[in-house]
């Protein structure tokens, strides 16, 4: 039907991408842009032509356009709702048809959705807050290698959150130094210690030296105690032939799990890791570095919430979420929506936790939260209270801070952790009685007592910079 | 500051509740209570301590499913760890919606300790 002429020029956006009246398929991609318009733009204009520069549109009129059904491929802006609070910014919903996007390719949804149009001159700010993925693109993605319950099957961990370790000081070691520091902290008591996410391959250290060395102190600890242990061997690398020769000596060395960076490693290499732990029976712990400059500022970025549902997508088991009670920035909002993204079947629209979708992950496994981030054994009834049994509790200077040491700082933890889960078990209020249930614990656990001690001070009580949009009272 | 203690030798544990002193038979309960509660079916595993690395334990007779008594599965524990008093014996909380345990700790262990 060649019912079109070609008019060479400039029009609105809102005149082919703004469609208040569509109603969103169930095969749509839908996301939700705050958005601030340049003063004179009207919200229409100004959501149209997100939609415009996110899917089809470019700011002119081309003749190629009439070789194709754009009505079939065009974004469509079909919502408009105010900022609670802000009355400068507007949520903008669009909806974009399923065949704009590569199957299995959270890389090529990201280049579409937070492309040039982010640059855009029209608009002031703009930021991603979610996204829908259709159950029909879902399907398509690897995801999580292995997921919360074949984690927990392989290393016999159950009725109880994991307890992981940072092994510090982040940088500067020698391979045999840094073992010893695992060794302590697994025969204490973690289950888990982790390289820091800037440790890849320096001359102070190099990988192949600390996969060995490292290797050799998770088994004597496995064999020691009689549990199962691993460590996060961290194989970002500077290119996938490297991140991939890293891994397969991991797996040679009998590693349970390795790690990966994967906003600075990027998603085709996070992707690609992720397929490869699932080809070779590897946990995939993967770690968040840079996430705070694409997502801290609340009018420009993307929402951490996004890049949750991408990495799930990706692929990863276990996923840094913040502690909401620990040095890092993280509203307990906020923070328990994108936990529920993370291990989730079916996550409902919650605007108080700022979730603005219903999304439906099928049956892709769920990704362990890691909390990290300047928390100690005070921190343990709130951290249960908050995040339950199916997360990783990770304790750096938790643990190594200890006066007596990695594995008395590691018995503190593990001790005090069981303590808070039995009393919980037994039906008490975990987060008003912690300090009762630890003194109680303590009195078996000389490393726990002094623990308490020593951090007894420790707060850190700021407000969150990246609050969510709720009218105030 | 008190002088730094030395961390003894590393003992062998058994995963979760290990590091707290051996619950006694009421905080056993609470427990056996606890899993009825959560809607998980009770069973009971037990083994040779140096056996104990394996995924799989000897399963005492069947989980008990859908069992609510708390008493029922107090005394089937008993009678395992009578009929094999130098094993570990696993108290298992089945899950079945999640495919997985809901807990398990070694309420008996060997040894005693």
């Amino acid at each position: 039907m060649a019912t079109k002429t070609y008019q060479a020029g400039v029009k609105d956006y809102a005149k082919t991408y703004w469609t208040p009246d569509y109603v969103p398929l169930d095969t749509d991609l839908l996301a939700a842009f705050k958005v601030v318009a340049q003063p004179g733009v009207p919200r229409e204009e100004a959501a149209a032509a997100v939609a415009a520069e996110s899917s089809t549109g470019t700011w002119t009129t081309v003749w190629t356009d009439l070789l194709t059904d754009l009505e079939y491929y065009k974004g469509r802006a079909y919502r408009i709702e105010p900022v609670p609070g802000d009355p400068n910014a507007f949520y903008a919903f669009v909806a974009y048809p399923l065949d704009l996007f590569e199957e299995g390719s959270v890389v090529n949804v990201l280049t579409s959705l937070v492309g040039n149009v982010f640059g855009f001159k029209a608009v002031r700010s703009l930021r991603l807050e979610d996204v829908r993925f259709p159950l029909a693109y879902v399907k398509t993605c690897g995801g999580p290698p292995n997921g919360i319950q074949v984690e927990r099957d392989r290393l016999n961990k159950y009725g109880r959150p994991l307890l992981g370790c940072t092994i510090k000081p982040k940088l500067g070691l020698s391979a045999k130094n840094y073992g010893r520091a695992v060794y302590e902290a697994l025969r204490g008591g973690l289950d888990f210690t982790k390289d820091d996410e800037n440790i890849n391959s320096q001359p102070f250290m190099r990988w192949q030296h600390r996969f060995e060395f490292v290797m050799e102190a998770v088994k004597k600890a496995e064999a020691e105690t009689g549990e199962r242990k691993g460590h996060y061997l961290n194989v970002t690398a500077p290119t996938p032939e490297e991140m991939y020769k890293r891994a397969e000596f991991a797996k040679a060395l009998g590693a349970p799990i390795i790690m990966h960076d994967f906003l600075t490693a990027g998603f085709t290499a996070n992707t690609g890791l992720a397929n490869w732990c699932r080809e070779n029976g590897m946990l995939l712990h993967i770690h968040r570095a840079m996430h705070a400059v694409i997502d801290r500022n609340p009018m420009h970025g993307i929402n951490f919430r996004v890049l949750t549902k991408c990495l799930r997508l990706s692929g990863g088991d276990h996923l840094h979420s913040g502690t909401v009670v620990g040095k890092l920035e993280g509203d307990r909002e906020a923070t328990l929506g994108w936990v529920d993204l993370m291990r989730e079947p079916f996550v409902q629209e919650n605007r108080r936790r700022g979730i603005f979708f219903d999304q439906d992950w099928g049956s892709m496994p769920g990704v362990l939260p890691v909390a990290s981030g300047g928390i100690h054994v005070w921190h343990i009834p709130a951290l249960v209270t908050i995040f339950g049994d199916d997360a990783c509790l990770q304790f750096g200077g938790g643990t190594l801070g200890h006066p007596w040491g990695n594995a008395a700082g590691a018995h503190a933890n593990r001790v005090a952790l069981e303590a808070v889960i039995e009393a919980r078990n037994q039906g008490r209020a975990v987060e008003r009685e912690g300090r009762e249930i630890l003194s109680e614990a303590a009195k078996h656990s000389p490393e726990l007592a002094i623990a308490m001690e020593t951090w007894k001070e420790v707060k850190f009580e700021f407000d969150v910079v990246d609050k969510l949009d709720l009218a105030k009272h | 500051m008190p002088e730094v203690m030395a961390y003894p030798p590393t003992r062998r544990r058994t995963e979760t509740f290990s590091y707290l002193p051996q619950l006694t038979p009421e905080k056993v309960a609470k427990q056996v209570a606890y899993i009825i509660a959560r809607g998980w079916n009770p069973a009971i595993e037990h083994t040779e301590p140096e056996k104990s690395f394996s995924n799989y334990w000897y399963l005492w007779k069947l989980p008990f499913f859908g069992t609510q008594s708390v008493e029922q599965v107090l005394s089937e524990l008993e009678a395992c760890h009578r009929a094999n008093p130098g094993h570990h014996v696993r108290l298992i909380g089945y899950d079945n919606f999640a495919q997985s345990q809901g807990l398990a700790f070694v309420v008996y262990r060997a040894g005693g300790r």
